[in-house]
């Protein structure tokens, strides 16, 4: 059965009449930071109050070790022996530096250098930890399918057959019953398990979504925790979609998502079409970014100073030699 | 020169007016921004903002190890902070399929209902105030703190409590501690009359909060209501009882649901649920069981790879957690709070439509929000 996804669900009675409808499927999200300046995963947008006179610099993972780690190599190049791997030796290569002018170029470079290229690991050295780069970043939730001995609900296999295709997989984790749905079918689905009796799902507790970058067939999970007030039971709904890919908004079948879909649009910048008041709803309108996303730096640019009290010293005091001068 | 034009009706046009409220403003319970459009005295519409407290606990907590963030959700519903504690430690046993001693059960169990009397008791202070009565705060916040005093007792602090720890409880209660809670619940049923004495069958009160903002059951279902704002509306949904957690299903309660929907069955629905509170711990302080305080739980704590969506009760309404683990590093792939005042708020704008500008500030109280929990 096809459905024209893009077609805005009925207005709910208590949705918003005199706000203009944001139904822009094909054009950037409003807020959204081009990802041509983003270097790399490390970070993708600064938000605004940051100093504009620099790029938001990548947040290396340790400064001081990333320096160590520059003045390392550059040491093998030119012939001499490496460093020995003593944690007292490498904290005092770069003090001599600390005066010249090259002393700012190491840390340029560390700052300018992508989080993606860690400096190579030397596992004995202290403070390497920092360095060690994680492992991959997962590609998405498990998932796992439901074991042999259990059952799915009822209303999962009549939903089924009711609509084809609605179900495109099935898992059970610690007691949750979770359907994968297609962005296709979402719609007729919520639908279907609103509205039939030995379904009843009257009740949507809850709408959020989990970004996971790296995954091929779209970043977002959005997922739909329901629930039934009638037969006190359970399902989630997980529908799959891409960066800009358009996803019809759920308002028409319950109105509680008004301000979740909000929040997800928000803190994601999951595109949801048809959504009556589709606004950012607690960050400010005129935030860049999505706040949520894997990609998004946890601190902007001046909380990368406090982090260490000796570059903040430094900042502070080359600021008042300066208003000396 | 410049002509003017006088309209004679000018004084009788009905153009509407938008004001706002807020965000600071006393009776918006913290740094709520409510605009108004209003015709004459009547509020055609509202758009209600927030944002104003967002620290990004969801953020924050997915950058911290899973231990850590029982602090965190202090700072949410920082008037019911040991809810948030329970609701969060209960999720991440679920992703551990961890077995939690029958005490600790108990003990959160009676951490919970102090918990909904304390937030009732800031509740009814708050509400009772906006619509003009002074007496029933003074009252109230009295009784509130022999609240805190037990929980200062309990743990050491009388705000953000940090009282909770996955698996258990991070201590076992005071020697004496029970006896004290059973002095209290005398104490408190006493005080819960006084309350009504003062607001149930007074004119003043009945006049404000009888038939204003009534919402029919399946439509405050729809909109996602929760807590008591939804009980007043006649549906019989109460976590505690529908997927019973802690030690709820090993005591007797009865759920209060009202019948007409409005503020004052809202109210009504708060009131009841002080003593049955009570009630709960009253049996729970009773029966509280001999015997460990924390499970067996991994020294360190890395759920298997997988997500879940657990959900209790707060006095606000359904408190959910859906929290995702990666399996492989020590804090959660993604952290996602329900928070019931948030989706209790959204139903404002259905609520105050078509009522006075008086009695914006009677449904702001009536859904009882608080704004460290909506923002997060």
């Amino acid at each position: 059965m096809g459905v024209d996804d893009r077609k805005p669900p009925e207005t709910p009675p208590t949705a918003a009449a005199d706000k203009p409808s944001s139904q822009a499927p094909a054009e950037p999200l409003k807020g959204e930071v081009s990802r041509t300046d983003a270097p790399g995963a490390g970070a993708s947008a600064a938000p605004p109050g940051a100093p504009r006179t620099e790029p938001p610099a990548p947040k290396p993972a340790n400064i001081e070790a990333a320096v160590t780690a520059t003045v390392s190599e550059t040491s093998s190049a030119t012939g001499q022996p490496t460093a020995p791997a003593d944690p007292a030796v490498r904290a005092a290569a770069p003090a001599p530096k600390a005066s010249g002018a090259e002393a700012a170029a190491p840390t340029a470079a560390a700052k300018a250098a992508p989080p993606a290229k860690p400096a190579p690991p030397k596992p004995p050295a202290g403070g390497a930890e920092a360095h060690v780069p994680k492992a991959a970043p997962p590609t998405g939730p498990p998932d796992p399918p439901p074991p042999a001995d259990k059952t799915p609900p009822a209303f999962i296999t009549t939903l089924q057959t009711a609509v084809p295709g609605g179900v495109a997989a099935l898992s059970f984790w610690v007691g949750d019953w979770t359907i994968i749905v297609p962005v296709a079918q979402l719609l007729d689905v919520a639908r279907r398990l609103r509205d039939a009796p030995d379904a009843a799902f009257d009740y949507l507790s809850d709408l959020t979504a989990t970004d996971w970058p790296p995954r091929t067939e779209g970043r977002f999970d959005v997922l739909y925790m329901l629930y039934s007030t009638r037969h006190r039971h359970r399902v989630r709904l997980k529908v799959k979609v891409a960066e800009h890919q358009p996803i019809p908004s759920v308002t028409g079948v319950w109105a509680a998502a008004n301000w979740l879909e909000r929040e997800v649009y928000d803190m994601f910048g999951v595109n949801f079409t048809g959504h009556p008041d589709r606004r950012r709803i607690l960050m400010p309108e005129d935030w860049q970014g999505f706040p949520e996303r894997k990609d998004y730096p946890l601190e902007g640019p001046g909380e990368l100073l406090m982090e260490n009290p000796l570059d903040w010293l430094k900042l502070r005091q080359a600021r008042e030699e300066a208003e000396i001068e | 020169m410049e002509t003017q034009t006088v309209h004679h009706g000018a004084m009788f046009d009905t153009n509407e007016l938008v004001i706002n409220m807020g965000p600071q403003h006393p009776s918006t319970h913290g740094v709520l921004r409510v605009v108004l459009r209003l015709d004459g005295e009547k509020v055609v519409d509202c758009d209600v903002v927030i944002g104003y407290l967002h620290r990004g606990i969801e953020k924050l907590s997915e950058n911290r190890n899973w231990t850590q963030i029982v602090l965190l959700t202090d700072r949410m519903d920082y008037v019911a902070a040991a809810t948030s504690n329970v609701g969060y430690c209960e999720t991440v046993e679920k992703l551990l399929q961890l077995e939690v001693p029958r005490r600790a059960r108990y003990v959160r169990t009676i951490l919970c209902e102090l918990q909904r009397i304390a937030s009732h008791c800031l509740w009814v202070g708050t509400h009772a105030m906006d619509i003009g009565a002074m007496t029933v705060f003074l009252y109230a916040f009295r009784e509130r703190e022999l609240i805190l005093d037990l929980f200062e007792e309990f743990c050491g602090a009388r705000l953000t409590y940090n009282s909770m720890r996955i698996g258990g409880l991070p201590l076992d209660v005071p020697p004496g501690w029970a006896k004290k809670v059973l002095e209290f619940c005398t104490i408190m049923e006493a005080k819960v009359g006084e309350y009504e004495e003062l607001l149930t069958h007074n004119r003043i009160w009945l006049e404000r909060t009888k038939g204003i903002g009534i919402i029919s059951g399946p439509e405050a279902t729809g909109l996602g209501l929760c807590g008591p704002a939804l009980r007043g509306s006649g549906v019989a949904r109460d976590v505690r009882k529908d997927e019973p957690y802690a030690a709820y299903d090993e005591v007797q309660f009865d759920v209060v649901i009202g019948t007409n929907g409005d503020t004052y069955d809202r109210y009504l629905v708060r009131m009841e649920e002080f003593r049955q509170s009570l009630r709960i711990i009253r049996q729970a302080t009773e029966g509280i069981p001999e015997g460990p305080i924390v499970g067996k739980v991994p020294r360190l704590i890395k759920p298997a790879a997988g997500e879940t969506y657990h959900a209790i009760e707060s006095p606000k309404g359904e408190l959910g957690y859906f929290i995702v683990s990666d399996g492989k590093s020590t804090n959660p792939y993604r952290f996602r709070v329900r928070p019931p005042s948030f989706c209790n708020l959204q139903g404002l704008r259905r609520l105050v439509r078509g009522h006075l500008v008086a009695d914006v500030v009677a449904l702001i109280g009536s859904i009882d929000i608080v704004l460290g929990e909506v923002d997060r």
